[in-house]
């Protein structure tokens, strides 16, 4: 692997919105002077001093940063392997680092002047963040949500409601994450002029990928500054779950062009790859055309796509962030994949061993981390991403257990 | 043929003082052996020029009544290859409707963009709009496309400034398809009076007839809208009478045969 030392990471994506072949701005021309006139504005605004001010101050009083980066002791001895290191981004205010880009992205919508803000999210948590920012700064909220998973997340969904948001159960095509994203789209068509749409995951037309990833890259900064301090040395991986991919580009990109740092991100398998009951586009997919990138899909013969399974409801996208398809033609990634039961038995041991409920979807990384651990060996250190906590997923695990106990 | 085939109907629309007749119908929908009949019955009703929509799992620039069509499509197990055997099958009965297809990307992208224009070419589809190819994403397809005398047909919209007209009229042919309202298909009544200038601006640039569509529900719609413009398109409102009339065990071929005869009446020139 990393037949492409010599390359420069930071320097994607290009002027085109391209990761190599994959992102792109694939949407229809009423957006495109929307999507042109945000990349401009993102293009302004990130290197503007008061910009950046703003930012970094709400970063730090109203987030909480930096999030700590702590080791899991009993975690590393269990495994016996490297020193495993947690990226607490659960401990962030809303519980998960999802309003690291949603902060950054609606200090830019004031900034466009837009009044309107809107949001697709899957597990809730991007719909918690947005709403929480929306009413930080008075704007009205409208976040566009599956049914099913209205239902199998129903605690973030009321917390949507107290902090002001409307919430938009869609009914149409299987009623996930994905469909939200339809509708989200749908509705940024119908009021260009106005509306701000927040994109939750570091996928979408440029420049949402690449700003997704620029926002939520104080994970890795942060835990490169923090790893130096506490270990004197790089870590030999980092290791993070894959949905759309913004806690794995957040924590990743720092370290992209750190050659000997591995990179490793752990897609859901569902209930296994061999079923059609998976979301691991890398693993089960292939590149097309969705949601305005080019990137690996889960799509039939005709180019249609396929539905998408976890029991993470933030993993279960049938698409994944261009960038990380980049990651994985040009080997500088490897990607493996967990399954439903595996990220179920990972969630209880970090929960007894570590005292930390992490939410389901980092509880996939979790699966892998031993087996990467013990590779690396003793002497070694990895970092994995706690993208957020498990408080919401508490009622789904518990009908998980309870069958796994009665059957 | 086929480009040349989109200029026939416009220069025969002008000649009888009216504006040409752009009808949307799903391939598959409401089933695939009816959705070729009501092909051959809007084209004998007065269509000018058939869009055939190609169904794709997540029509995102699409409004209920196409989503829902799309969905029912699937169903039936259309695809695109499908799509082209049913243009194929028209063809062998009717040499002057001409064909646009029209769907996303993906499923184009899926049989490869060479394959696609050369099916094109050899079913007799004269043109193609992937609604989520902007000019900046679709030189595969306009390559393939021109390399096949296949006209590429794009979207202006309420949000195309003047600077970006010129780069989605630029290296196009057949026609320009205005959309009358920022917003999904079929949603949104449109408003005449307030895209005139607007029109005007894209017969300027576009040096093509300009065909408008998206809102248009009514006759009286209709004959605003093709005051206005070289070509006006209906699709949605087509789309609900035809599966209505399905649903309630009704002649939808017949309905929708009718539905373009009165269209095509609405749309004469004052």
């Amino acid at each position: 692997m990393n037949k492409q030392l010599h390359n420069d990471w930071s320097a994607y994506p290009d002027e085109n919105g391209r990761f190599g072949q994959f992102g792109g701005r694939f949407v229809a021309e009423t957006l495109m002077p929307n999507i042109l006139a945000l990349e401009e504005a993102y293009n302004k605004y990130k290197d503007d001093e008061d910009f950046k001010t703003e930012f970094s101050g709400l970063m730090t009083h109203y987030v909480g940063r930096p999030s700590p980066l702590y080791f899991a002791e009993r975690l590393t001895e269990y495994y016996g392997g490297a020193k495993i290191y947690f990226k607490r981004e659960e401990l962030n205010h809303t519980g998960a680092h999802k309003i690291n880009n949603c902060l950054g992205q609606i200090l830019l919508a004031k900034r466009m002047g837009k009044t309107r803000i809107i949001a697709e999210t899957g597990a809730g948590q991007h719909g918690v963040a947005t709403a929480t920012v929306c009413a930080r700064f008075g704007l009205p909220c409208m976040v566009y949500m599956g049914a099913k998973d209205v239902e199998r997340q129903s605690p973030n969904v009321f917390r949507m409601k107290l902090l002001g948001a409307e919430v938009n159960p869609v009914t149409s095509g299987t009623q996930t994450l994905k469909d939200a994203m339809n509708e989200a789209l749908r509705d940024w068509v119908s009021n260009p002029h106005d509306t701000f749409y927040i994109i939750g995951t570091a996928a979408g037309p440029h420049p949402y990928p690449q700003m997704v990833r620029d926002f939520q890259s104080v994970i890795g900064k942060e835990a490169k500054e923090q790893i130096l301090a506490a270990e004197g040395r790089l870590p030999d991986a980092v290791v993070a779950c894959i949905g759309g991919g913004s806690n794995a580009l957040g924590l990743f990109h720092p370290f992209l062009n750190e050659e000997n740092v591995k990179i490793y991100g752990i897609e859901a398998a569902g209930l296994g790859l061999d079923t059609d009951k998976h979301a691991a586009a890398m693993a089960g997919g292939r590149p097309g055309v969705l949601h305005g990138n080019r990137t690996y899909l889960l799509q039939d013969d005709d180019g249609q796509i396929l539905d998408a399974h976890s029991i993470s409801a933030g993993l279960d996208y049938p698409g994944v962030g261009p960038e990380l398809s980049f990651l994985k033609d040009t080997g500088r990634a490897t990607y493996l994949s967990t399954t439903d039961d595996e990220a179920l038995e990972a969630f209880q041991l970090c929960s007894r061993l570590e005292g930390i409920l992490p939410a389901l979807e980092p509880s996939h990384a979790l699966a892998r981390i031993g087996e990467i651990a013990k590779d690396i060996g003793k002497g070694g250190v990895v970092v994995l991403n706690i993208s957020g906590r498990g408080d919401k997923d508490i009622f789904t695990i518990a009908n998980a257990i309870g069958a796994n106990i009665g059957g | 043929m086929p480009i040349s085939r989109i200029s026939k109907v416009f220069e025969n629309a002008k000649a009888e003082n009216r504006a040409a007749l752009v009808l949307y119908t799903m391939a598959g929908d409401p089933t695939p052996e009816l959705s070729a009949n009501i092909l051959e019955a809007v084209a004998e009703g007065g269509a000018d020029i058939i869009e055939i929509g190609f169904p794709f799992s997540d029509p995102m620039a699409d409004g209920i009544s196409i989503q829902k069509a799309a969905i029912r499509a699937l169903e039936n197990k259309m695809t695109l290859k499908k799509t082209f055997d049913l243009v194929k099958d028209f063809r062998t009965k009717n040499q002057n409707t001409a064909i646009v297809l029209m769907g996303y990307l993906n499923p184009i992208e899926s049989m490869g963009y060479t394959k696609f224009a050369q099916n094109c070419a050899d079913c007799g589809v004269d043109g193609v709009i992937a609604v989520d190819a902007p000019p900046e994403e679709d030189m595969e397809l306009r390559t393939g496309l021109k390399a096949n005398d296949v006209a590429l047909i794009r979207l202006a919209t309420p949000t195309t400034d003047a600077h970006r007209l010129e780069k989605v009229v630029e290296d196009i042919s057949g026609f320009v398809y205005y959309v009358s309202v920022a917003g999904v298909t079929g949603t949104k009544a449109i408003d005449t009076d307030a895209i005139k200038d607007k029109v005007g601006q894209v017969k300027d640039a576009a040096k093509l007839p300009v065909a408008i569509g998206f809102g248009i529900r009514t006759e009286e719609a209709a004959h605003n809208t093709a005051q206005l413009a070289d070509g006006i398109v209906i699709g949605a409102a087509l789309v609900d009478t035809i599966f209505n009339a399905y649903k309630d065990g009704n002649d939808c071929v017949k309905i929708a045969k009718d539905f373009a005869t009165r269209m095509k009446n609405a749309a004469v020139k004052n």
